[in-house]
Protein backbone atom coordinates (compact mmCIF):
# COMPACT_ATOMS: atom_id res chain seq x y z
CA UNK A 1 0.00 0.00 0.00
CA UNK A 2 1.20 3.19 -1.35
CA UNK A 3 -0.10 6.26 0.41
CA UNK A 4 0.54 9.91 0.21
CA UNK A 5 1.64 12.18 3.10
CA UNK A 6 2.01 15.84 3.76
CA UNK A 7 3.81 17.35 6.31
CA UNK A 8 6.18 20.13 7.25
CA UNK A 9 9.92 18.99 7.10
CA UNK A 10 12.29 21.81 8.53
CA UNK A 11 9.65 24.70 7.80
CA UNK A 12 9.00 23.63 4.20
CA UNK A 13 5.38 21.49 2.92
CA UNK A 14 6.26 18.63 1.55
CA UNK A 15 3.66 16.05 -0.64
CA UNK A 16 5.39 12.50 -0.91
CA UNK A 17 4.04 8.69 -0.92
CA UNK A 18 5.18 6.38 1.93
CA UNK A 19 4.48 2.78 1.97
CA UNK A 20 2.86 1.13 4.59
CA UNK A 21 5.99 -0.29 6.24
CA UNK A 22 8.09 3.10 5.86
CA UNK A 23 10.17 3.98 8.90
CA UNK A 24 10.50 8.17 9.34
CA UNK A 25 14.43 7.28 9.57
CA UNK A 26 14.32 6.20 6.19
CA UNK A 27 11.91 8.59 4.60
CA UNK A 28 14.03 11.47 5.72
CA UNK A 29 17.45 9.91 4.78
CA UNK A 30 17.11 7.95 1.35
CA UNK A 31 13.48 9.55 -0.05
CA UNK A 32 14.30 13.06 0.87
CA UNK A 33 18.05 13.48 1.03
CA UNK A 34 18.57 14.84 4.81
CA UNK A 35 21.20 12.34 5.63
CA UNK A 36 22.35 14.03 8.70
CA UNK A 37 19.82 12.09 10.78
CA UNK A 38 22.19 9.31 11.90
CA UNK A 39 20.57 5.38 12.03
CA UNK A 40 22.90 3.62 14.64
CA UNK A 41 20.75 1.14 16.21
CA UNK A 42 17.75 0.86 14.71
CA UNK A 43 16.16 -0.31 17.96
CA UNK A 44 15.32 3.17 19.76
CA UNK A 45 18.65 2.17 22.01
CA UNK A 46 20.94 4.96 21.11
CA UNK A 47 19.03 8.24 20.38
CA UNK A 48 21.49 9.30 17.01
CA UNK A 49 18.08 9.30 14.72
CA UNK A 50 16.36 11.60 17.21
CA UNK A 51 14.54 14.30 15.32
CA UNK A 52 11.89 16.62 16.38
CA UNK A 53 7.58 16.23 15.82
CA UNK A 54 5.77 19.27 16.71
CA UNK A 55 8.94 20.72 18.58
CA UNK A 56 8.98 17.21 20.66
CA UNK A 57 12.20 14.74 20.66
CA UNK A 58 11.19 11.11 18.92
CA UNK A 59 13.37 8.07 18.10
CA UNK A 60 12.92 8.13 14.33
CA UNK A 61 13.75 4.68 13.40
CA UNK A 62 10.78 3.59 15.52
CA UNK A 63 8.09 5.98 13.95
CA UNK A 64 5.89 5.06 11.06
CA UNK A 65 6.31 7.43 8.51
CA UNK A 66 2.60 7.90 8.10
CA UNK A 67 2.71 8.92 11.87
CA UNK A 68 3.87 12.67 11.06
CA UNK A 69 1.00 13.22 8.44
CA UNK A 70 0.24 16.98 9.00
CA UNK A 71 2.93 17.61 11.67
CA UNK A 72 5.77 19.55 11.72
CA UNK A 73 9.17 17.66 11.66
CA UNK A 74 12.66 19.13 12.51
CA UNK A 75 16.00 17.61 11.22
CA UNK A 76 19.57 18.72 12.03
CA UNK A 77 19.38 20.16 8.62
CA UNK A 78 16.23 22.48 9.55
CA UNK A 79 17.98 23.99 12.76
CA UNK A 80 20.14 26.56 10.35
CA UNK A 81 18.15 29.73 10.27
CA UNK A 82 16.92 31.22 7.21
CA UNK A 83 20.05 33.36 6.35
CA UNK A 84 21.98 30.38 6.30
CA UNK A 85 23.88 30.80 9.95
CA UNK A 86 23.70 28.25 12.23
CA UNK A 87 21.68 27.55 15.20
CA UNK A 88 23.70 28.47 19.01
CA UNK A 89 23.53 24.95 19.75
CA UNK A 90 25.69 23.52 16.68
CA UNK A 91 28.11 26.70 17.14
CA UNK A 92 28.77 26.14 20.68
CA UNK A 93 29.20 22.20 19.54
CA UNK A 94 32.06 23.53 17.72
CA UNK A 95 33.43 25.98 20.09
CA UNK A 96 33.56 23.38 22.77
CA UNK A 97 34.99 20.25 20.72
CA UNK A 98 32.02 18.74 21.63
CA UNK A 99 31.86 15.91 18.50
CA UNK A 100 34.78 13.53 18.36
CA UNK A 101 33.29 10.47 15.93
CA UNK A 102 30.13 12.77 15.41
CA UNK A 103 27.82 10.35 15.12
CA UNK A 104 25.82 10.94 17.77
CA UNK A 105 26.22 14.51 17.23
CA UNK A 106 22.93 15.06 15.56
CA UNK A 107 21.11 13.11 18.57
CA UNK A 108 22.80 15.22 21.14
CA UNK A 109 21.73 18.63 19.46
CA UNK A 110 18.28 17.78 18.15
CA UNK A 111 17.56 16.59 22.01
CA UNK A 112 18.93 19.60 23.17
CA UNK A 113 17.00 21.88 20.69
CA UNK A 114 13.93 20.62 22.07
CA UNK A 115 15.06 21.09 25.84
CA UNK A 116 16.04 24.75 25.10
CA UNK A 117 12.76 25.59 23.22
CA UNK A 118 10.77 24.53 26.66
CA UNK A 119 13.64 25.55 29.11
CA UNK A 120 15.75 28.19 27.45
CA UNK A 121 18.29 28.23 30.84
CA UNK A 122 18.45 24.71 31.91
CA UNK A 123 20.71 23.73 34.55
CA UNK A 124 23.54 20.77 34.38
CA UNK A 125 20.95 18.47 35.89
CA UNK A 126 18.37 19.06 33.45
CA UNK A 127 20.55 19.00 30.55
CA UNK A 128 21.61 15.66 31.50
CA UNK A 129 18.95 14.39 31.66
CA UNK A 130 17.52 15.91 28.43
CA UNK A 131 20.37 14.11 26.78
CA UNK A 132 20.09 10.82 28.66
CA UNK A 133 18.81 9.03 25.50
CA UNK A 134 21.54 9.72 23.45
CA UNK A 135 24.58 7.13 23.42
CA UNK A 136 28.07 8.75 22.73
CA UNK A 137 30.21 5.67 22.43
CA UNK A 138 33.62 8.18 22.35
CA UNK A 139 32.17 8.31 25.65
CA UNK A 140 33.17 12.63 25.50
CA UNK A 141 29.37 13.90 27.49
CA UNK A 142 31.58 16.46 29.58
CA UNK A 143 32.11 18.61 26.40
CA UNK A 144 28.84 17.99 25.12
CA UNK A 145 27.42 19.17 28.24
CA UNK A 146 29.49 22.19 28.34
CA UNK A 147 28.39 22.91 24.83
CA UNK A 148 25.17 23.00 25.88
CA UNK A 149 25.24 25.43 28.63
CA UNK A 150 27.13 27.70 26.75
CA UNK A 151 24.18 27.76 23.64
CA UNK A 152 21.64 28.36 26.77
CA UNK A 153 23.90 31.33 28.11
CA UNK A 154 24.44 32.66 24.38
CA UNK A 155 20.70 32.70 23.76
CA UNK A 156 19.95 34.64 26.86
CA UNK A 157 22.74 37.10 26.09
CA UNK B 1 23.77 -19.61 11.97
CA UNK B 2 25.33 -18.76 15.43
CA UNK B 3 22.68 -16.95 17.82
CA UNK B 4 24.67 -13.98 18.31
CA UNK B 5 25.28 -13.45 14.91
CA UNK B 6 21.69 -13.37 13.74
CA UNK B 7 21.05 -10.92 16.74
CA UNK B 8 23.01 -8.37 15.78
CA UNK B 9 21.93 -9.12 11.99
CA UNK B 10 18.02 -8.28 12.01
CA UNK B 11 15.89 -7.28 9.17
CA UNK B 12 16.93 -3.49 8.41
CA UNK B 13 13.00 -3.17 7.36
CA UNK B 14 10.26 -4.52 8.16
CA UNK B 15 7.24 -6.13 6.04
CA UNK B 16 4.23 -4.63 6.37
CA UNK B 17 1.21 -4.77 3.71
CA UNK B 18 -0.90 -1.75 5.01
CA UNK B 19 -1.05 1.10 8.11
CA UNK B 20 -4.33 1.82 8.85
CA UNK B 21 -5.60 5.13 10.78
CA UNK B 22 -8.94 4.14 12.11
CA UNK B 23 -10.81 7.38 13.89
CA UNK B 24 -12.94 5.15 16.04
CA UNK B 25 -12.83 2.25 18.79
CA UNK B 26 -15.46 0.58 16.37
CA UNK B 27 -13.69 1.20 13.29
CA UNK B 28 -10.16 0.21 14.82
CA UNK B 29 -12.02 -3.40 15.99
CA UNK B 30 -14.18 -3.74 12.54
CA UNK B 31 -10.63 -3.46 10.77
CA UNK B 32 -8.92 -5.78 13.08
CA UNK B 33 -11.81 -7.89 12.34
CA UNK B 34 -11.31 -7.72 8.81
CA UNK B 35 -8.13 -9.00 8.99
CA UNK B 36 -8.88 -12.24 11.04
CA UNK B 37 -5.95 -12.35 12.97
CA UNK B 38 -3.35 -11.05 10.21
CA UNK B 39 -3.44 -7.18 11.86
CA UNK B 40 -2.54 -6.07 15.05
CA UNK B 41 -2.86 -2.56 17.27
CA UNK B 42 -0.40 -0.42 17.34
CA UNK B 43 0.11 2.93 19.39
CA UNK B 44 3.37 4.61 19.74
CA UNK B 45 5.17 1.60 18.25
CA UNK B 46 8.30 1.45 20.56
CA UNK B 47 7.83 -2.60 21.10
CA UNK B 48 6.28 -3.04 17.82
CA UNK B 49 8.19 -2.13 15.12
CA UNK B 50 11.13 -3.58 16.86
CA UNK B 51 9.26 -7.04 17.18
CA UNK B 52 8.34 -6.70 13.70
CA UNK B 53 11.93 -6.46 12.86
CA UNK B 54 13.03 -9.41 14.97
CA UNK B 55 9.99 -11.39 13.28
CA UNK B 56 9.47 -11.76 16.88
CA UNK B 57 5.27 -11.88 14.83
CA UNK B 58 4.38 -10.83 11.21
CA UNK B 59 1.33 -9.31 10.27
CA UNK B 60 -0.27 -8.01 7.23
CA UNK B 61 -1.32 -4.52 8.69
CA UNK B 62 -0.92 -2.46 11.69
CA UNK B 63 -3.81 -0.37 13.19
CA UNK B 64 -2.86 2.75 14.58
CA UNK B 65 -5.53 3.91 17.19
CA UNK B 66 -3.33 7.22 17.50
CA UNK B 67 -6.32 9.29 16.59
CA UNK B 68 -8.77 7.63 17.98
CA UNK B 69 -10.54 10.30 20.74
CA UNK B 70 -10.74 9.96 24.15
CA UNK B 71 -8.27 7.51 24.97
CA UNK B 72 -5.37 10.28 25.97
CA UNK B 73 -6.96 11.20 29.52
CA UNK B 74 -5.47 10.87 32.36
CA UNK B 75 -8.27 12.00 35.76
CA UNK B 76 -9.67 11.15 38.77
CA UNK B 77 -12.81 9.32 39.14
CA UNK B 78 -14.41 8.71 42.31
CA UNK B 79 -11.38 7.13 44.61
CA UNK B 80 -9.69 5.93 41.17
CA UNK B 81 -7.25 7.15 38.71
CA UNK B 82 -8.20 6.15 35.37
CA UNK B 83 -5.54 6.27 32.59
CA UNK B 84 -6.29 6.14 28.73
CA UNK B 85 -4.85 3.79 26.17
CA UNK B 86 -2.72 6.44 24.61
CA UNK B 87 -1.28 7.90 27.57
CA UNK B 88 2.64 7.70 27.74
CA UNK B 89 5.24 7.60 30.16
CA UNK B 90 6.24 10.91 29.52
CA UNK B 91 2.52 11.99 30.71
CA UNK B 92 2.01 9.83 33.38
CA UNK B 93 5.69 10.92 35.03
CA UNK B 94 4.90 14.82 34.78
CA UNK B 95 1.23 14.32 35.85
CA UNK B 96 0.60 16.06 38.66
CA UNK B 97 -2.55 13.90 39.81
CA UNK B 98 -0.27 10.30 39.79
CA UNK B 99 2.72 12.29 41.13
CA UNK B 100 0.32 13.18 44.23
CA UNK B 101 -1.81 9.97 44.55
CA UNK B 102 0.32 6.94 43.23
CA UNK B 103 3.73 8.50 43.00
CA UNK B 104 5.27 4.98 42.48
CA UNK B 105 3.84 4.69 38.95
CA UNK B 106 5.41 8.20 38.25
CA UNK B 107 8.74 7.38 39.38
CA UNK B 108 8.52 3.97 37.11
CA UNK B 109 7.63 5.13 34.00
CA UNK B 110 10.19 8.12 34.89
CA UNK B 111 12.83 4.98 34.69
CA UNK B 112 12.02 3.24 30.88
CA UNK B 113 14.47 3.65 28.07
CA UNK B 114 14.96 7.48 27.10
CA UNK B 115 13.32 10.63 26.85
CA UNK B 116 12.83 9.75 23.50
CA UNK B 117 10.85 6.37 24.17
CA UNK B 118 9.11 7.89 27.19
CA UNK B 119 7.68 10.50 25.26
CA UNK B 120 5.64 8.10 22.47
CA UNK B 121 5.60 4.67 24.71
CA UNK B 122 2.00 4.23 26.10
CA UNK B 123 1.71 2.56 29.74
CA UNK B 124 -1.29 0.17 28.05
CA UNK B 125 1.66 -0.70 25.37
CA UNK B 126 3.73 -1.65 28.28
CA UNK B 127 1.25 -3.88 29.73
CA UNK B 128 -0.05 -5.51 26.25
CA UNK B 129 3.55 -6.25 25.34
CA UNK B 130 3.56 -8.27 28.39
CA UNK B 131 7.37 -8.46 29.08
CA UNK B 132 8.72 -9.86 32.76
CA UNK B 133 10.51 -6.58 32.92
CA UNK B 134 7.53 -4.14 31.88
CA UNK B 135 8.35 -0.91 34.52
CA UNK B 136 4.98 0.30 34.23
CA UNK B 137 3.42 -3.23 34.73
CA UNK B 138 5.14 -3.29 38.39
CA UNK B 139 3.92 -0.35 39.97
CA UNK B 140 0.48 -0.95 38.41
CA UNK B 141 0.15 -4.62 40.37
CA UNK B 142 1.55 -2.94 43.47
CA UNK B 143 -1.85 -0.77 42.77
CA UNK B 144 -4.20 -3.49 42.36
CA UNK B 145 -4.94 -2.27 38.84
CA UNK B 146 -7.44 -2.97 36.66
CA UNK B 147 -7.69 -2.75 32.98
CA UNK B 148 -10.59 -2.97 30.39
CA UNK B 149 -9.96 -4.61 27.24
CA UNK B 150 -12.86 -4.68 24.44
CA UNK B 151 -13.60 -6.82 21.44
CA UNK B 152 -16.62 -6.22 18.63
CA UNK B 153 -17.99 -9.11 20.97
CA UNK B 154 -18.07 -5.98 24.23
CA UNK B 155 -16.01 -4.78 26.96
CA UNK B 156 -14.10 -6.94 29.89
CA UNK B 157 -12.75 -5.66 33.10
CA UNK B 158 -9.71 -7.96 34.03
CA UNK B 159 -6.95 -7.61 37.25
CA UNK B 160 -4.09 -7.08 36.65
CA UNK B 161 -2.96 -9.85 38.73
CA UNK B 162 -4.97 -12.21 36.09
CA UNK B 163 -3.64 -10.22 33.20
CA UNK B 164 0.23 -11.33 32.36
CA UNK B 165 0.14 -15.54 30.89
CA UNK B 166 3.70 -15.56 30.07
CA UNK B 167 6.79 -14.17 28.65
CA UNK B 168 5.11 -11.42 26.04
CA UNK B 169 1.39 -12.97 26.56
CA UNK B 170 -1.11 -11.69 28.53
CA UNK B 171 -5.23 -12.19 28.75
CA UNK B 172 -5.25 -9.48 25.83
CA UNK B 173 -5.29 -10.66 21.75
CA UNK B 174 -3.89 -7.23 20.35
CA UNK B 175 -5.11 -8.76 16.86
CA UNK B 176 -8.91 -9.03 17.99
CA UNK B 177 -8.86 -6.58 21.40
CA UNK B 178 -7.91 -3.33 22.28
CA UNK B 179 -6.80 -2.53 26.26
CA UNK B 180 -8.61 1.05 26.67
CA UNK B 181 -8.46 2.15 29.96
CA UNK B 182 -5.80 1.45 33.22
CA UNK B 183 -7.72 2.00 36.43
CA UNK B 184 -6.75 2.09 40.07
CA UNK B 185 -7.18 3.21 43.53
CA UNK B 186 -5.42 7.12 44.73
CA UNK B 187 -3.35 6.19 47.67
CA UNK B 188 -5.46 7.54 50.70
CA UNK B 189 -3.74 9.37 53.64
CA UNK B 190 -2.61 5.96 55.48
CA UNK B 191 -1.44 4.14 52.34
CA UNK B 192 2.41 4.87 51.13
CA UNK B 193 3.96 3.74 48.11
CA UNK B 194 7.67 3.54 46.30
CA UNK B 195 8.99 1.85 43.31
CA UNK B 196 13.03 0.82 43.15
CA UNK B 197 14.86 -0.57 40.08
CA UNK B 198 18.04 -1.79 40.13
CA UNK B 199 19.55 -1.80 36.41
CA UNK B 200 23.33 -0.99 34.82
CA UNK B 201 23.16 2.76 33.68
CA UNK B 202 20.55 5.48 34.48
CA UNK B 203 19.15 5.63 31.53
CA UNK B 204 18.75 3.66 28.42
CA UNK B 205 18.70 0.66 30.50
CA UNK B 206 16.53 -2.34 30.80
CA UNK B 207 16.09 -2.78 34.70
CA UNK B 208 17.83 -5.83 36.21
CA UNK B 209 15.58 -5.54 39.06
CA UNK B 210 12.07 -3.69 39.66
CA UNK B 211 10.53 -3.64 43.12
CA UNK B 212 7.13 -2.09 43.82
CA UNK B 213 5.19 -1.68 47.21
CA UNK B 214 1.98 -0.18 48.81
CA UNK B 215 1.72 0.10 52.20
CA UNK B 216 -1.39 0.28 54.35
CA UNK B 217 -1.03 0.99 58.38
CA UNK B 218 -3.54 1.97 60.77
CA UNK B 219 -4.41 5.13 62.15
CA UNK B 220 -1.71 5.82 64.80
CA UNK B 221 0.58 4.61 61.98
CA UNK B 222 2.31 1.55 64.05
CA UNK B 223 0.93 -1.22 62.30
CA UNK B 224 0.95 -2.38 58.47
CA UNK B 225 -2.57 -3.27 57.86
CA UNK B 226 -2.27 -4.22 54.11
CA UNK B 227 1.03 -4.75 52.56
CA UNK B 228 1.59 -5.21 48.59
CA UNK B 229 4.62 -6.33 46.81
CA UNK B 230 5.13 -6.96 42.86
CA UNK B 231 8.01 -7.78 41.29
CA UNK B 232 10.06 -8.54 38.19
CA UNK B 233 11.85 -9.50 36.00
CA UNK B 234 12.14 -12.38 38.41
CA UNK B 235 10.22 -14.89 36.95
CA UNK B 236 8.66 -15.21 33.45
CA UNK B 237 5.90 -12.66 34.67
CA UNK B 238 5.45 -9.55 36.62
CA UNK B 239 4.30 -10.84 39.90
CA UNK B 240 2.48 -10.40 43.74
CA UNK B 241 4.81 -11.45 46.00
CA UNK B 242 1.50 -12.61 48.26
CA UNK B 243 4.28 -14.95 50.68
CA UNK B 244 6.02 -11.67 51.78
CA UNK B 245 2.06 -9.86 52.01
CA UNK B 246 1.46 -12.44 54.43
CA UNK B 247 4.40 -11.91 56.73
CA UNK B 248 3.90 -8.21 56.99
CA UNK B 249 0.21 -7.78 57.25
CA UNK B 250 -0.93 -6.95 60.85
CA UNK B 251 2.91 -6.75 61.85
CA UNK B 252 4.45 -3.95 63.76
CA UNK B 253 6.13 -1.10 61.30
CA UNK B 254 9.50 -1.76 63.00
CA UNK B 255 12.82 -2.86 61.33
CA UNK B 256 12.18 -6.33 62.50
CA UNK B 257 9.59 -6.86 60.32
CA UNK B 258 10.92 -5.83 57.68
CA UNK B 259 14.14 -7.71 58.40
CA UNK B 260 11.95 -10.64 58.44
CA UNK B 261 10.17 -9.59 54.92
CA UNK B 262 13.75 -9.74 53.19
CA UNK B 263 14.26 -13.19 54.21
CA UNK B 264 11.46 -14.77 52.29
CA UNK B 265 11.21 -11.99 49.43
CA UNK B 266 13.20 -14.71 47.26
CA UNK B 267 10.01 -17.26 47.70
CA UNK B 268 8.66 -17.94 44.01
CA UNK B 269 11.30 -15.81 41.93
CA UNK B 270 13.00 -17.42 39.79
CA UNK B 271 15.66 -15.26 37.94
CA UNK B 272 17.69 -16.58 35.51
CA UNK B 273 21.45 -16.20 34.95
CA UNK B 274 21.63 -13.28 32.12
CA UNK B 275 24.76 -11.40 30.83
CA UNK B 276 22.50 -8.88 30.84
CA UNK B 277 20.41 -8.56 34.26
CA UNK B 278 22.89 -10.22 36.11
CA UNK B 279 23.35 -13.60 37.88
CA UNK B 280 19.99 -15.59 39.61
CA UNK B 281 22.56 -15.72 42.52
CA UNK B 282 22.97 -11.94 42.59
CA UNK B 283 19.58 -11.35 42.18
CA UNK B 284 17.86 -13.28 44.28
CA UNK B 285 20.35 -11.56 46.95
CA UNK B 286 19.56 -7.91 45.55
CA UNK B 287 15.16 -8.94 45.35
CA UNK B 288 15.75 -8.85 49.55
CA UNK B 289 17.77 -5.64 49.51
CA UNK B 290 15.13 -4.40 47.32
CA UNK B 291 11.87 -5.81 48.93
CA UNK B 292 13.16 -4.29 52.47
CA UNK B 293 14.13 -0.81 51.24
CA UNK B 294 11.21 -0.88 49.25
CA UNK B 295 9.05 -1.53 52.57
CA UNK B 296 10.77 1.37 54.16
CA UNK B 297 10.39 3.76 51.69
CA UNK B 298 7.03 2.70 51.64
CA UNK B 299 6.28 3.37 55.37
CA UNK B 300 7.81 6.22 55.61
CA UNK B 301 5.54 7.57 52.49
CA UNK B 302 2.78 6.52 54.68
CA UNK B 303 3.86 8.51 57.57
CA UNK B 304 5.34 6.07 59.51
CA UNK B 305 8.70 6.36 61.72
CA UNK B 306 10.75 3.50 61.49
Amino acid sequence: MSLNISFKLNGEAVEVAVEASTLLIDLVREKLGLTGTKAGCREGECGACTVLVDGKAYSSCLMPAIKVQGREVTTIEGLRKPDGSLHPLQEAFMDAGAAQCGFCTPGMIMNAAALLSNNPNPDEHEIRKALSGVLCRCTGYRKIVEAVKAAAAANQS
Amino acid sequence: MPQAFEELHWRRDISLKDYLLPETLSQALQMLREYKGRARIIAGGTDVIVALRRCDYTVDALVDIGRVPGLGLIEQQGDNIVLGALVTHAQTEASALVREKAGLLATACGAVGSPQIRTIATVAGNLVSGQPAADASIPLLALDARVAVVSTDGERTVPLSDFFLDVGKTVVDPTREILTRIEFKALGSNQGGCSLRLSKRKALSLPMLVCSVVVTVDDAKNAITEAAIALGPVAPTPFRSRLVEDVVKGKPATLETLHEAAERAYAYCSPRDSLLRGSCDYRQEMVKVLVKRGLRRALEDAGCVL
